[in-house]
């Protein structure tokens, strides 16, 4: 009887997981690990320096990033914080969004709830996507976002390359290792970067990795305190079968 | 506390009470899984009932507010995100613990004479839930939250003449605004539940009245002992309490492996447009409901013929209607001469089967983007719902049924 209603319960979730799959451009997979601390500092450094510009993360405090990633107060303070504002403030930016607008057709969007809107493997094919297109009005597009509006603000790091690159291939970084596999992506390169292929794919990891812990902070510990509160409904439920039997010995 | 308990019973009759309801209502002995689901949507009524109490403490009602007040619960306040998870979970978990407790009802003949109040009830419980979840879908005031809102109370201006003045009246202004979201936000936490809170009540005291319904729909009233006591009852506290509460532990336990481990369920108890704020200038590509509304999602895209004079999207909105309305009237459609499939001829189980297939591939068809071969497919399908209910009192009546024991079975 049991088996049975755990199976209606499953096969009634069940259209959740298939339905997961879906939608048109080949993505570069990316999964990302909350756990691995030295990944996501590396990637809140990046944004800090390279993203915040116009980018804001408006519904995320410094402080709990400062603490989710073990960076202490002061040490973040002084170097991932540049608009003055306190350790305890949402991190907002003070580009106008009207001017915003004029500049680039839309303004920049703010990236908090980005990997939950798009997903980890878009945000990093994106960051991996532009190449050199000299009709657009900022010389560059993106594989993955046609016709999109930012410049390639990290072209000195990546280089540009000439073609459109190979997002949708097999490439993608082994997190545990950090190594690459099929990592080229460009055949054609009109400038070099500062970073190796390899080393940008890594740092791009890096990145998506901070937005996607930006997008749903709690994740780590949620699933931890998830385990112990089934463990915890698994022992219940053995006490209360016991419970039902015995009563139910007596119905015939 | 004998005392104590006599001195109030003198004064409220909560002895009484306790029996009628508890201790000496007899319920059929042979209650299956199906019969886990009435109690479990109470157990999800007062999960939705306690954490939205305490969302309401942190949640902002404006347009400015709404979007950054939900992300706020979800990262400054404390548990916040667990409040949230539980509710947004609930909201689906309510629509599976009732689709699987209606769908019991359909099985075993539960909406039959005596118990046809009992299913009007029921069903005024589903109208008001839909209409509790529609609202309640829009305060997170994100893209998907907003633009279903807007597709939604657009319906009503399909209605000729009074069509376009009746959704102005329902959205307060020319497109949904924050004045939208201030009266749904009041109608979600205080007029609604109160509604549904005195139908629920009602359901159950109509039920405990005439008494359950079992698997074999049996009256079980027709045999009972020298002491009035029916011979296949046994009281519903302890014996099935303590049988609830096993199925509770089961129902947890999944409950809490979407709320922990898979929160937005792939897209479909929250979807991925709402990660981003309402926007009135911007439609986003595909608009869905949520994963409950889309069977009848689906039959309103599915009429796509202008008739006599009126345009097609007026026929979606009836054909949507009336998939609900033709529900209230089931106790009258139905004319066989037993309850339970167990006893019913093949005809009324293959129309069950096919009904089922048909709501739950509407449901599917309801949120994918809709297609040539889709739309027709969403036709058949919709006309098979309809038969389903229309034909009933034909085939009930034609098909041979099987004697129908005594006694309860297994």
């Amino acid at each position: 009887m049991i088996k049975k209603f755990v199976l209606v319960l499953v096969i009634v979730m069940l259209p959740g997981f298939v339905l997961a799959a879906a939608e048109g451009v080949e993505l570069d997979s990316m999964e990302p690990d909350h756990s691995n601390k030295a990944s996501l500092q590396r990637g809140a450094a990046m944004f800090m320096n390279y993203c915040l510009g116009c980018h804001s993360l408006e519904y995320a405090r410094y402080q709990r990033i400062a603490d989710d990633l073990e960076i202490p107060a002061e040490l973040f303070e002084e170097n991932l914080i540049f608009t003055g504002a306190k350790i305890g403030e949402l991190i907002e930016i003070g580009m106008d969004q009207d001017m915003a607008a004029n500049w680039f057709g839309n303004a920049p969007p703010d990236l908090t709830l980005e990997s939950r809107l798009r997903g980890e493997d878009w945000i990093y094919s994106y960051l991996r996507g532009f190449y050199q297109d000299d009709t657009r009005p900022l010389g560059v597009n993106n594989v993955v976002f046609d016709n999109v509006g930012m410049p390639h603000v990290l072209v000195e790091m990546q280089g540009l390359c000439a073609v459109e690159p190979k997002i949708g291939g097999k490439s993608s970084v082994d997190p545990m290792s950090g190594n690459i596999k099929n990592g080229d992506i460009c055949s054609d390169w009109a400038s070099e970067g500062s970073m190796s292929p390899g080393e940008f794919n890594v740092a791009m990891y890096d990145l998506t990795n901070f937005l996607s812990y930006m997008g749903d902070p709690v994740k780590l510990e949620r699933e931890r305190l998830g385990m112990f509160v089934l463990i915890f409904i698994a022992i219940f439920f053995v006490f209360a079968w016991l419970l039902n039997r015995e009563y139910w010995k007596d119905v015939h | 506390m004998q005392k104590l308990v006599s001195w109030i019973d003198q004064r409220l009759p909560i002895v009484d009470a306790y029996n009628k309801h508890l201790g000496k209502y007899y319920a059929p002995k042979n209650f299956n899984v199906w019969y886990f689901f009435g109690s479990l949507a109470l157990l999800v009524l007062v999960n939705q009932l306690v954490t939205g109490i305490w969302l309401t403490m942190s949640y902002n009602p404006s347009a400015e507010g709404a979007f950054s007040s939900v992300e706020y619960i979800m990262r400054d306040v404390e548990w916040g995100w667990l409040l949230r998870y539980l509710h947004s979970t609930g909201a689906s978990a309510f629509f599976v613990v009732v689709y699987l407790h209606m769908f019991r009802g359909l099985m075993y003949g539960s909406y039959q004479k005596p118990r046809e109040l009992i299913w009007l009830f029921g069903m005024l419980i589903y109208l008001v839930l839909m209409a509790e979840a529609f609202m309640g879908y829009l305060l997170p005031w994100g893209q998907m939250s907003y633009w279903g809102a807007q597709v939604i109370v657009n319906l009503f201006g399909a209605i000729p003449v009074i069509g376009e003045d009746l959704s102005l009246w329902i959205r307060g202004d020319y497109l949904i605004s924050g004045i939208t979201l201030n009266r749904f936000f009041a109608l979600h936490v205080v007029a609604l539940p109160i509604v549904l809170l005195g139908l629920v009540v009602l359901h159950i005291l109509a039920l405990h009245e005439v008494g359950s319904n079992n698997p074999d729909g049996i009256d079980i009233k027709k045999n009972k002992d020298e002491n009035g006591v029916p011979r296949d009852g046994i009281p519903f506290h302890p014996y099935y309490s303590v049988h609830d509460l096993v199925g509770v532990a089961v129902f947890l336990f999944v409950f809490c492996i979407v709320v922990f481990f898979f929160p937005e369920m792939g897209g479909l108890f929250l979807e991925k447009p709402n990660f981003e704020p309402a926007n009135a200038l911007k439609t986003p590509d595909h608009i869905a409901p949520v994963w409950y509304f889309t069977p009848f999602y689906a039959m309103l895209r599915a009429v796509t013929v202008d008739l006599f004079g009126l345009e097609a999207k007026f026929w979606g909105v009836v054909v949507m209607g009336g998939a609900i309305a033709i529900l209230f009237v089931l106790p009258w459609l139905d004319r066989s001469p037993v309850r339970s499939i167990r006893y019913k001829g093949i005809l009324s189980k293959i129309a069950l089967a096919i009904f089922v297939v048909s709501f739950v591939v509407l449901g599917y068809l309801g949120i994918v983007p809709a297609t040539e071969g889709r739309t027709i497919l969403a036709q058949v399908l919709t006309t098979l719902y309809f038969l389903y209910f229309i034909l009933m009192p034909f085939y009930t009546r034609m098909e041979k049924t099987k004697p129908v024991p005594e006694r309860v079975t297994g």
